[in-house]
């Protein structure tokens, strides 16, 4: 689970990180009101959103006075910014943070995430920040300094002091970085995060330590032992099609495609698009129900695939272990009476109960097109969005 | 001699008293497997099945000589489950349960070290379907009777998808060895390169199927394995194609989120390290039919079945696409076909 940059720095700042003043402001007026807060003659407008590369795409702006803060609060609020890593609809503005201006003597680059290799938790920094980190790996892998997190033990003083050294910042300041990274460590490891991100992690030009920026995202397994975490969820930075699907307890991811999927399992899953895509289609989600799928839990997904306006078409695909195929049948004819399909469905059963499925949905008289295999119910599904668009 | 488990393989199950696990555990009794005990603090002098509970996995292993145990412990307790396991001197622990947080299983992980290896246990898991010695005993929560016994060494990480080529290899008379789920987690106990090893000393298994996806390393360190020590024909399919980067596909660990994770890259890799890629996931079965010919082992890969189905010329007939009939190709192609 992602959260927002001011939500990060107010962990950070539980965890004794340093941060600049700011405050948060759900409208213009509220933004301009924190420059008196605040203080001081300068300061920094930031978009609240789940997205990184705001600064490029303007939305971080430097200020000089409150009304100034005011006006380009305003033009923020209500808009939906595109960065890099926004995806093309872009994510809706509606908090921004206002913060005190930095004066920045030196950039960093802070890290700290999971590397799979390994399995240990591993730290990244570099000299070279205020770069994305994708940028740092691609032009100065050689810059990039690793270090990795014995378990046992957790993040080493002498650890976080090599870092120091290796950044290059002067002896007054190693025993204050010492203590950042590793306070920053404790607020990954004690917050089950998967991600912390502190980017730039600056010298000001009165020689101390600041978070300029701060990203962290947290593992949704860990969430039931960190509720105040869980608070932080922003509904409005996802998907509504997602939300929809995840409030009612389903894997579900939107894409861009017409072929709506109904899957269970992840990999099984993921394969059925990839037969959809390789049969000339698009799906226009991944959907798994899990196991033992109730007729009920079979609707929802039903439901939750349909409210994406663009599906034409739907392919439901079931390899029952611990499901029931004969269970996924009466969800999906319990789905076409309440739900009036219009769009046609594609059902492919395999596994537990198959021939009880296979039979209700044949005795249900409802247009159903069936099919034996996954290449067959892909092909079928593909075709039969062929033929509705063409006959538009 | 399959892997990891046969008809003599004593089993605890961890969490037996829970709706899951009960279920399950007269699913496996049903299957043949030898289910001696069961764990659930507290409940230790009860009988579920049949089979003595205990508190402690000491006392289920001390009173029963079990081996191996099977875990339906709910997230929240299961990495606890799985080093009591580890501690108690269980060789082989399947994790069922999906959700364990990232940082137990680090964790586990790191505690399963202490172990020499003579004495560590093998933790296939979390978040897997199990696994299955056709014919002789199944530690998971899969339908036992999609799986044809045979010679074929299967390892997966999704639990449907390994279903779904099962089943695609029973329609062509070829059975399975030993199939290993391995699960979809970030860190998971075992990886493909652990049982690749298992099944290159195996006797019984004369070819390797790798069911992968997207997201970690592990495909590709099973390659490297591959390229330098396996012996025995290896088939992979790898699922993903058409997944967008930087998502979560239901599994927690299949997000592409580093170089040489997505499927593309998997696929190439796999394929210079000299392993059979299937091109799409209809003809898995197909795939490994190919590859057992070109080696001369279509005709042993059944005999421990006994039903000796594959004769020389095994083509399928129930193949809608025409485009996919051809014999799986490499990567390049593959890609210009998507293209197409």
């Amino acid at each position: 689970m992602d959260i927002h940059e001011y939500q990060a720095k107010e962990i950070l700042a539980r965890f004794d990180v340093p941060i600049p003043r700011g405050g948060l402001a759900y409208s213009p007026e509220q933004a301009s009101y924190r420059c008196t807060e605040i203080g001081g003659s300068a300061w920094v407008v930031k978009a609240q959103i789940h997205a990184g590369g705001r600064g490029q795409a303007g939305g971080v702006k430097v200020c000089y006075s409150d009304r100034e803060v005011q006006d380009v609060a305003n033009a923020m609020f209500g808009r939906r910014l595109v960065t890099k890593q926004s995806g093309p609809r872009g994510k809706l503005i509606y908090r921004v943070y206002v913060e005190e201006a930095t004066e920045i003597a030196r950039e960093l680059y802070f890290g700290i995430v999971l590397d799979r290799r390994i399995e240990r938790v591993c730290i990244i920094s570099s000299a070279d920040g205020g770069v994305e980190i994708e940028e740092l790996v691609r032009s100065k892998p050689e810059a990039l300094i690793r270090t990795t997190i014995e378990p046992a033990v957790g993040f080493l003083e002498f650890q976080a002091r090599e870092i120091a050294f290796a950044l290059g910042l002067p002896p007054t300041l190693t025993a204050q970085a010492s203590r950042v990274f590793r306070r920053a460590y404790r607020a990954f490891r004690d917050l089950d995060a998967t991600m912390l991100e502190i980017n730039p992690l600056v010298v000001t030009s009165k020689g101390s330590l600041v978070a300029l920026d701060a990203k962290m995202s947290f593992d949704d397994n860990a969430l039931f032992r960190h509720l105040e975490i869980s608070e932080l969820r922003d509904r409005s930075q996802e998907d509504a099609r997602e939300s929809h699907a995840a409030d009612r307890g389903l894997a579900y991811v939107g894409l861009d495609g017409n072929i709506g999927c109904m899957i269970n399992g992840a990999g099984l899953a993921m394969a059925t698009m990839d037969m959809i895509k390789l049969v000339g289609g698009e799906p226009a989600n991944f959907l798994d129900i899990g196991g033992g799928a109730s007729p009920e839990r079979v609707l929802k997904a039903f439901r939750a695939v349909l409210h994406d306006k663009n599906v034409e078409t739907m392919l439901i695909n079931i390899f029952a272990g611990i499901n029931r195929c004969d269970w996924v049948a009466q969800g999906i004819i319990d789905a076409f009476k309440e739900l009036d399909v219009k769009i046609p469905v594609v059902v492919r059963l395999a596994g537990t109960h198959v021939e009880q499925g296979q039979a209700m949905l044949r005795d249900s008289g409802l247009p159903i097109i069936t099919a034996g295999t996954l290449a067959e119910a892909a092909q079928k599904a593909v075709a039969v969005v062929g033929t509705v668009s063409a006959a538009d | 001699m399959a892997i990891l488990i046969d008809e003599h393989t004593r089993v605890v199950v961890q969490g037996i008293t829970g709706r899951i696990g009960r279920f399950h555990t007269e699913e496996m009794i049903d299957y043949g497997t030898q289910i001696v005990a069961g764990v659930t603090p507290g409940k230790g002098g009860e009988t579920v099945l049949d089979r003595p509970v205990f508190n402690t996995m000491k006392d289920a292993v001390a009173a029963t000589g079990a081996t191996a145990s099977i875990v339906f412990v709910p997230p929240p307790f299961a990495a606890d489950s799985l080093m009591e396991a580890a501690d108690a001197g269980i060789r082989l622990c399947v994790c069922i349960t999906d959700g364990i947080p990232m940082q137990d299983m680090l964790k586990v992980k790191r505690y399963m070290r202490r172990y020499r290896a003579h004495h560590k246990m093998t933790l296939t898991g979390p978040n897997c379907a199990g696994t299955i010695s056709p014919g002789r005993s199944l530690l998971g929560i899969m339908p036992g009777h999609i799986y044809l016994p045979g010679r074929v060494g299967v390892i997966g990480r999704s639990g449907t998808l390994g279903y779904e080529a099962a089943s695609q290899m029973k329609a062509l008379g070829l059975g399975v060895s030993t199939s290993v789920g391995i699960g979809g987690d970030p860190v998971n106990g075992s990886s493909f390169r652990d049982h690749l090893a298992l099944f290159e000393a195996d006797p019984d298994t004369d070819a390797v199927v790798m069911v992968g996806e997207i997201g970690g390393p592990q495909e590709v360190e099973g390659a490297d394995y591959v390229r330098e020590h396996m012996t025995k024909p290896v088939i992979a399919y790898i699922a993903g194609l058409s997944a967008p980067k930087g998502r979560k596909m239901g599994h927690a660990g299949a997000i592409v989120s580093a170089a040489g994770e997505s499927a593309q890259e998997k696929i190439e890799v796999l394929t210079a390290a000299g392993v059979t890629v299937a091109p799409n996931p209809s003809c898995i079965g197909d795939t490994v039919a190919h590859v057992l010919s070109e080696h001369g082992l279509l005709g042993r890969s059944s005999e421990v079945g006994g039903s000796s189905a594959v004769g020389g010329s095994s083509r399928p007939t129930n193949r809608p696409v025409d485009h996919l009939k051809e014999q799986p190709t490499r990567v390049s192609e593959l890609l210009e076909r998507r293209r197409g």
